[in-house]
């Protein structure tokens, strides 16, 4: 068949085709139902007109709507979430367990690295200067002092909401960074994993010995629970996407990236959600004043919960 | 891979031609992007300083919009807006999957949130030596999502329909090939210099002849696309 016969046989189509990709696109549906019909007459038009080589022009137009229509009729539902409630109680618990080994040794790096250096600073208590700037280290002494002011004075309503907000900006930011910059080999998130069991150790040895060991611990343990172990998480997905990198097995680096990735942002969409409820215990309840016994009991309670959820949940077979 | 089209096969059968985006407008996509996030967060503070609420409740609001900002811009707006944000519309580009479907949430967070490594060790150096690297000029979140940044409209060098001359067959048959170049030499002549167009025309010599091949060939196209006299 000749171009002209071919164009003035498909033109009244493709414009009828180009006319219900724009109403489609407005988000007007009217004509929705004639979409897969038009769109494979179109592709076989496309077909046909490259085969034959009519003409390079129609072949670009035609390859366009054709792109245009493959892009509206093969979208994936995008609305469809499977519910915040499943995914708390079953998908993210699960993809914790899946990663086990990752998550029991980075674990144990972090807090065998925080002991080992909360040791070494009781023996040696010049060695947090080494680490720690001396400004920073006498800010967190008056922050935790037992007599001091910032421990005693109540915190307002209004200065609770300003650090709630800051440990969203700041906490989830390091655990999207830790997981994203695993991807370095794993260099990155170690890096930051390493970084923090020292800083932990060490701060924690200085404040003991200083006689703060009751502001101190009666503060962290209640958020602790769930931002040590949601950043040692994003942690664990950031090793996933290195480890892949890495040692990619039987398939290519590219492939095994990919199914890495797929598999490991359940954990850091998890961790996110797990860090805005640490911003939540961190701001409004850490600095109440209560007895540090009612505070160890919450927060031991905040562990246990955590060690059961992720240990637990979603364990039965109904899916 | 010698161009930048990338061929997507449907399952109807049909080679759909992507053409992939470099470098050069990402980043100035990216730098507009930039800008208009750095715009908002500067007029949200300029608004919570009027009302003199840039402290206590305000600057906690504050801090969780920037946060959003800065991690979920680009999301939001690839998966809301046809997979492009103010920048990439801007610069007429698009992110797709790799089968050229639509960008969805996993893939959008992905692909932006590995902006991080991206930027490593510094100034997104990883990010461009793997653009560079790669026949698609994906960056590495691109490689982890299965997404590439194509162009989202059509090409800009539009034809020209062949002009209304009197058909003339060729003196002898052509095949299929010789006729796709006389049709597309009509239909871009007249977006060609003068001398351009002659000198393309000179070619052929044995079909366009000497006398005006320009002309000739032109009426040639017009007689192979199928028009009568």
């Amino acid at each position: 068949m000749k171009l002209a016969a071919f164009e003035a046989q498909g033109r009244a189509r493709w414009d009828r085709f180009a006319a219900l990709l724009a109403a489609l696109e407005r988000g007007d549906g009217a004509g929705a139902s004639e979409l897969p019909a038009l769109y494979r007459q179109v592709c076989h038009d496309l077909a046909l007109a490259r085969e034959r080589q009519l003409s390079g022009a129609l072949v670009a137009e035609l390859n366009e709507l054709a792109l245009f229509g493959h892009r509206l009729l093969y979208q994936a539902r995008t609305g469809e979430w499977r519910g915040l409630g499943a995914f708390l109680a079953r998908d993210f618990p699960r993809a914790v367990r899946g990663e086990w080994r990752l998550v029991l040794g980075l674990h144990a790096l972090f807090y065998g690295l925080a002991l080992a250096l909360a040791v070494l600073a009781w023996a040696h208590p010049e060695l947090i200067y080494s680490f720690v700037d001396p400004a920073n280290v006498s800010e967190i002494e008056s922050m935790y002092d037992p007599s001091g002011a910032i421990a005693t004075e109540p915190r307002g309503a209004e200065a609770d909401a300003t650090m709630f907000g800051y440990y969203i900006w700041n906490n989830v930011s390091i655990a999207f960074r830790t997981y994203a910059s695993g991807l370095a080999l794993g260099v990155g998130t170690l890096v930051s994993v390493i970084f923090n069991g020292l800083y932990f150790g060490l701060i924690a040895s200085h404040l003991v010995r200083e006689g703060s060991a009751q502001p101190f611990f009666s503060f962290v343990i209640g958020h602790s629970a769930f931002e040590l172990t949601a950043i040692l998480l994003s942690g664990v997905a950031g090793m996933r996407l290195g480890l892949a990198v890495l040692a990619p097995g039987p398939r290519s680096r590219v492939s095994a990236l990919r199914a890495a990735a797929r598999s490991s942002l359940p954990i850091t969409a998890g961790t996110a959600l797990m860090l805005l409820i640490a911003a939540g215990i961190e701001a409004f309840w850490s600095p109440r004043h209560v007895p540090a016994e009612v505070k160890y009991a919450v927060g031991a309670l905040l562990w246990l919960l955590v060690a059961l959820w992720l240990g637990a949940a979603g364990r039965s077979r109904a899916d | 891979m010698i161009d930048t089209i990338r061929a997507v096969e449907t399952p109807e059968g049909v080679d759909l031609a992507l053409r992939v985006a470099g470098p050069v407008p990402r980043a100035l996509a990216f730098g507009v992007d930039l800008l208009l996030q750095g715009g908002i967060a500067l007029g949200l503070q300029i608004a919570l300083g009027v009302l003199g609420a840039f402290a206590g409740l305000g600057l906690g609001l504050y801090l969780i919009g920037a946060f959003g900002l800065l991690w979920f811009y680009p999301v939001v707006f690839e998966v809301r807006a046809h997979g492009q944000t103010p920048g990439k519309r801007l610069l007429g580009l698009r992110v797709v999957q790799e089968n050229g479907t639509p960008i969805g949430w996993p893939g959008s967070v992905l692909r932006n949130f590995l902006l991080v490594a991206d930027f490593l060790p510094l100034f997104y150096l990883a990010g461009l030596v793997s653009m560079v690297a790669d026949e698609s000029f994906r960056r590495l979140g691109d490689l982890a999502a299965g997404t590439l940044v194509v162009y989202a409209d059509a090409p800009h060098a539009r034809v020209t329909p062949i002009p209304d001359v009197t058909p003339l067959a060729p003196p002898f048959p052509l095949t299929l090939e010789e006729q796709a170049a006389v049709i597309a030499f009509a239909e871009r002549a007249a977006s060609l210099s003068v001398e351009r167009t002659a000198e393309l025309a000179a070619i052929p010599r044995a079909l366009a002849g000497v006398d005006d091949p320009s002309a000739r060939l032109i009426a040639h196209a017009a007689y192979l696309v199928g028009r009568t006299a």
